[in-house]
């Protein structure tokens, strides 16, 4: 019986068809990328990349190699350090926006001003302002996911219900009670949004500050994996370039992955049963 | 022996609470620019334990005098007395909101996030008048009075709008408030829920005696549960006529069968489709 219910979880329609595309999707870039070799002439574009095949060959060869563990976990300590202080600065300063009209007039317009500035505009400025290269890598990161979240945060406190606010002031709430029980589940959700959409900036910001500045102050192997995938470009191991990125592929999916898990745990009137 | 009948009734009388008085009240809106009168010198008079059904068309101004009496919204004059004693007047134009009148909204406004038993308890919990224990019992028992076992786990967004309706309507009850103050709740609902509806809601009513203002657009519904119609002109709204509905309490659906009903039905259905005509030519929208 349950082994029965495992096979069926494992092989439903919709994992089978997930399995076939990306098989196809491999076997056709396998394809392209021995054209040369196997038809006589390079298809455009895909005839240049290495195939899935090379790529897995270096993959292995890298499992092994403690400079690569070492680039993930030093890009991801810092999407966690600049998405972990986008979130303890953004949170409150959006709900304080948007529950404080004054405060709301006087930061709103500078807010406003600053955040169409792509993070990667900040990377010269930024490593002027701080004294290691580590906290640059840091702040840019912070503010590709800072934006982002203030401003889910304040479009979602502003658009509560205000029948909630009427009827949890009838029933006796306190301000205090107001804001604890009604304005923070009501943002919820769209902190959860924020986050989730802050943290994919943070992954594409991460890579190529990290590819700018020369990958932090102790660089070579402790680059992060934006400098990995420099590094590979110039030292011409193209095969090297396509691991770092899928690496990067991979992270951003299983951080989006946990958030939703969190955001779907934190908001359980929104789940479908 | 008179005497002593006229002291049991006045015994009677004092028991009840959440008898509501409108003297004179004017609201305009923007009164420095557009100066849109919404109610024009409305005085109304509704004993405590009254099921007051205030009809009129949409955008007439019915809402603003709701927004008043509830403390969401000052009037520019005149006074509102609950009890006797002064909700808002000149020298305090806007009431304080108090759990004393609770409001069933139009579209509902039971919190998403918090389950239906959670919702219920919600109230007395901000009052802390009782113990957290006493309150969830309370909350348990009167959702099960009200048809409402089973759902106390639920969302208030996996039950159908029929059961969401009730368990507002309990919710405000556990504030044990004298007025409930409807606004047009069930309108939103199909004919035959809101039937349903009507029904639940009577019963809920014969076990808690409170004053209900009641604002609506719907005839059938405002003869079937109220002791009198209030008809309002359009905007400005002002009471036009007042109907009493001599039709006994308690009642139930074959009410609307009687020849009574129809004749009530009669009557209104003229004054309330001119008011209705008067609306739509001055273009109001709704609200």
């Amino acid at each position: 019986m349950n082994a029965k219910r495992l096979r069926k979880a494992l092989f439903n329609r919709s994992k089978l068809r997930a399995v076939i595309a990306i098989f196809v999707f491999l076997v056709l870039w396998e394809i392209g990328s021995r054209s040369k070799e196997w038809f006589g002439f390079a298809v455009p574009w895909i005839g240049h990349v290495p195939a899935p095949t090379a790529v897995v060959v270096a993959w292995y060869g890298l499992l092994g190699d403690p400079g690569y563990w070492q680039s993930w976990y030093m890009s991801t300590l810092r999407v966690l350090a600049g998405f972990f202080a986008a979130m303890v600065v953004g949170i409150p300063l959006g709900l304080f926006m948007a529950v404080n009209r004054t405060f709301n007039g006087l930061v709103f317009p500078s807010f406003e001003i600053l955040r169409p500035i792509p993070p990667l505009a900040w990377v010269p400025a930024s490593i002027i302002f701080w004294p290691s290269q580590e906290l640059s890598i840091a702040f840019v990161t912070f503010l590709g996911a800072f934006f982002t979240i203030v401003i889910n945060v304040l479009g979602g406190a502003k658009s509560i219900d205000p029948r909630y606010f009427q009827s949890a002031q009838s029933m006796g709430s306190s301000q205090w009670d107001v804001f604890r029980r009604v304005v923070l589940p009501a943002t919820l959700p769209s902190i959860v949004v924020g986050s989730a959409v802050g943290m994919g900036i943070t992954w594409e910001v991460v890579v190529a500050a990290e590819m700018i500045s020369g990958g932090g102050g102790s660089g070579g192997s402790g680059g992060g994996l934006g400098f990995f995938i420099w590094n590979s470009y110039v030292g011409g191991s193209y095969e090297q370039i396509v691991v770092g990125m899928i690496s990067i592929g991979i992270a951003g999916f299983i951080s989006s992955e946990l958030l939703r898990k969190l955001g779907s745990y934190l908001t359980p009137w929104l789940r479908k049963r | 022996m008179s005497a002593v009948l006229q002291k049991s009734a006045k015994a009677e009388k004092g028991a009840l609470k959440g008898a509501i008085r409108i003297e004179d009240v004017v609201k305009i809106y923007d009164p420095e620019g557009a100066a849109v009168m919404a109610v024009d010198h409305c005085s109304l008079d509704i004993p405590a334990g009254e099921i007051c059904m205030i009809v009129g068309p949409s955008g007439c101004g019915k809402t603003t005098l709701l927004n008043a009496i509830a403390g969401f919204h000052s009037i520019s004059s005149g006074k509102i007395f609950l009890d006797d004693e002064l909700l808002c007047g000149p020298e305090k134009p806007m009431a304080q909101p108090g759990s004393d009148r609770i409001v069933v909204f139009q579209n509902g406004a039971l919190f998403p996030w918090k389950s239906n038993l959670d919702n219920v308890a919600f109230g007395p919990l901000m009052q802390g008048k009782l113990g957290k224990k006493e309150i969830y019992d309370k909350a348990r028992s009167m959702m099960a009075d009200a048809g409402l076992s089973g759902t106390e786990h639920n969302f208030p967004g996996e039950v159908s709008s029929g059961l969401r309706r009730r368990v507002e309507i309990v919710r405000a009850l556990m504030n044990e408030p004298k007025v409930l103050l409807f606004d047009e709740p069930y309108r939103a609902l199909d004919s035959l829920t809101k039937s349903v509806m009507h029904e639940a809601l009577l019963e809920i009513y014969y076990k808690n005696k409170v004053t209900i203002f009641f604002i609506t657009h719907d005839l059938e519904e405002a003869i079937f549960l109220g002791h009198r119609l209030v008809i309002m002109s359009s905007r400005p709204c002002k009471p036009k006529k007042i109907i009493d509905v001599d039709i006994p309490h308690p009642r139930d659906y074959s009410v609307l069968t009687s020849t009574r009903y129809r004749q009530l039905m009669d009557e209104t259905i003229e004054l309330v489709h001119e008011e209705a005509k008067k609306a739509f030519s001055a273009g109001e929208k709704e609200g």
